[in-house]
């Protein structure tokens, strides 16, 4: 254009210094989880612990969906028992080794989900939620009229059978710990790339995101597709740690409950909420089981309390917005004309609102 | 010589409501077009079907001579038609950096620093820069109104559709909006305007076209279709109606 003014010498910061320590906590959490907890924990505890990684992993590819790409579901459970079912059947039927069936798990339920999401897809918002939900209940009903699949009883996984016990949990502590990290750094790089910008577009507004060549279905089933991956390879790491899947428990609809519990206390829309959400639930569980039915109203409590006094979360609450250990976000930061050389002293941060 | 929009024959009815009958025109590289017309006259939906975001029932919207019709609106921005919206939609929760960066990097088909780069010129033509780490939600309706127009000045658009971004707008900053259009025509884009602050748009436009009840009641030199007969009455109420 021919009014080139001579534009400031702008930087785009993403993530300071602050992150890169909270990105060193997180790595120092990971390495005490990987190398000294499963020495020092009881089995009993390393399989709770596991149960933590799959809750991690689904609240996570929850808050994708929702807190990213705008898609509220309630029906995530239908791949969760796609994934439990598939790597008992894929490791005891077919014969397949149990990693390699785990993630084969991941990849059937999210095959489901894209053959499903022409259907779901013709729903919105609260529809959509509930479709989802009746698309779960298909799926269960569906698993029980199938005797290879073991009916209304389920399947036991025997995989496992000539393993002793130490062995056996070791792995499967080791297995979850890992793929919870895949899961969690695949979405925070999924959401660091343009993908994730326009996908936060999609959820603030479909219209504005389409006219700026957003793709909106082709990215909202990407989402979907992504995240029942996710929900699947939690239902199996779920069905390997319990040694067995039933259709009444690998499909229940408390999944859904829990991870949007999960998600709205820890902070929807970020990556550490999910994460902070998930030791949370997974604490007063650990704390609370043996009061019945009071453990639900104390959550159903905190949960109102939180969306009420801290609509961004417990992350969100804690730090208010200044610590990002996963920073996603955008800085523009301008130097001043006359500061040549860039300076880091002349430098002009504008600041947010 | 083919020109860079063609509109032909469209019609768009909801129900028992008609807000476009067999309208059609067509738009120069280097063009304004100025649209005036009440309120309900189809403009809006007019400027929705040629971006894509409305189907029409009937006819057809070229681009660069190529039939666009069956095109979505992520489809029809990568081809370079940008656009603005009357009532501001931001992405509320990205920065306004972030919201052009949107644009940049999808209907541009930038990446990386030239995103950036995109993106941060389209801020400073749109007078955004005082406030490009701020969240959007929190803008004010003004800036709003401006962030659309970056938004849509970040796809590189060879065609662009401005719905009422004067409104709102200080008597002292009019003139810098019309030069800024007058820039954007002498860099070669085709511009659609629709706004009803005419003395804003009579200092830049081309041509002008007046929609009353989706249908072009006049069109061509922009004193001319304003001093028309039938432009008066769409305005004023025809003679007839006030002697009844």
């Amino acid at each position: 254009m021919s009014a080139a003014k001579e534009a400031p010498h702008a930087v785009v910061r993403r993530g300071g210094r602050s992150s890169v320590a909270g990105a060193a906590v997180m790595v120092a959490a990971v390495v005490v989880l990987a190398v000294w907890v499963p020495y020092n924990v009881s089995l009993g505890g390393l399989t709770q612990l596991v149960g933590l990684f799959s809750l991690i992993i689904l609240a996570t590819t929850w808050n994708l969906l929702a807190g990213y790409g705008g898609l509220v579901s309630i029906g995530q459970q239908a791949f969760i028992g796609a994934g439990g079912y598939g790597v008992i059947y894929l490791a005891d039927a077919v014969g397949l080794p149990l990693v390699i069936a785990l993630l084969l798990a991941a990849v059937v339920a999210g095959l489901l989900a894209f053959v499903t999401s022409f259907l779901v897809f013709r729903l919105v918002g609260g529809y959509f939620a509930i479709g989802t939900w009746v698309l779960a209940e298909g799926f269960k009903l569906l698993t029980t009229q199938v005797d290879a699949l073991g009916g209304g009883s389920g399947l036991s996984l025997q995989a496992f059978s000539g393993t002793d016990r130490v062995t056996r949990i070791a792995t499967v502590y080791w297995l979850g710990l890992a793929l919870a990290v895949i899961v969690v750094v695949a979405t925070y790089v999924l959401m660091r790339s343009p993908v994730g910008l326009g996908l936060t577009a999609i959820r603030d507004d479909v219209k504005a995101a389409s006219s700026l060549g957003v793709h909106v279905r082709r990215w909202q089933r990407f989402v979907y597709v992504a995240a029942s991956a996710g929900a699947g390879l939690a239902g199996a790491l779920i069905a390997v740690n319990a040694l067995r899947v039933s259709p009444d428990s690998i499909y229940s609809v408390n999944y859904s409950a829990f991870m949007i519990f999960i998600v709205v206390i820890g902070g929807l829309g970020t990556i550490e909420g999910p994460i902070i959400g998930a030791v949370v639930f997974f604490v007063l569980q650990q704390q609370l089981s043996s009061y019945g039915t009071w453990y639900l109203v104390a959550l159903g409590a905190l949960a109102v309390v939180v969306v009420l006094f801290a609509p961004t979360g417990v992350w969100g609450l804690l730090t208010r917005g200044r610590l990002e250990m996963f920073p996603l976000g955008h800085r523009v930061e301008v130097d001043r004309p006359a500061a040549a050389g860039g300076g880091r002293a002349g430098r002009r941060s504008a600041t947010r609102a | 010589m083919t020109a860079l929009l063609e509109v032909s024959g469209i019609a768009k009815r909801f129900g028992r409501v008609v807000t476009a009958t067999d309208v059609s025109f067509h738009v120069g590289a280097g063009e304004v077009l100025g649209v005036v017309g009440p309120n309900g006259a189809g403009k809006s939906t007019m400027l929705d079907i040629v971006n894509g975001t409305q189907r029409p029932d009937a006819g057809r919207v070229l681009l660069d001579g190529d039939d666009v019709t069956s095109l979505g609106a992520a489809g029809r921005g990568r081809r370079g038609i940008g656009r603005t919206y009357q009532v501001p939609r931001p992405f509320g929760g990205l920065t306004v950096f972030e919201n052009v960066l949107v644009g940049a990097t999808f209907a541009g088909g930038a990446r990386g620093r030239q995103a950036h780069r995109a993106a941060l010129d389209a801020i400073e033509t749109a007078g955004l820069t005082h406030v490009v780490n701020t969240d959007a939600a929190s803008l004010r309706l003004l800036d709003r109104k401006r962030l659309e127009l970056a938004r849509a000045l970040a796809t590189e658009p060879r065609l662009i559709l401005l719905d009422e971004i004067a409104g709102g707008l200080t008597e002292a900053e009019l003139p810098e909006l019309v030069a800024l259009i007058a820039r954007l025509r002498d860099a070669g884009l085709g511009v659609v305007w629709i706004e009803h602050i005419v003395h804003a748009l009579l200092q830049v436009v081309d041509r002008l076209m007046c929609l009353a009840m989706g249908e072009v009641v006049a069109t061509g030199d922009p004193h001319a279709v304003m001093a028309s007969p039938a432009v008066m009455e769409v305005y004023l109420g025809s003679v007839a109606e006030g002697g009844a």
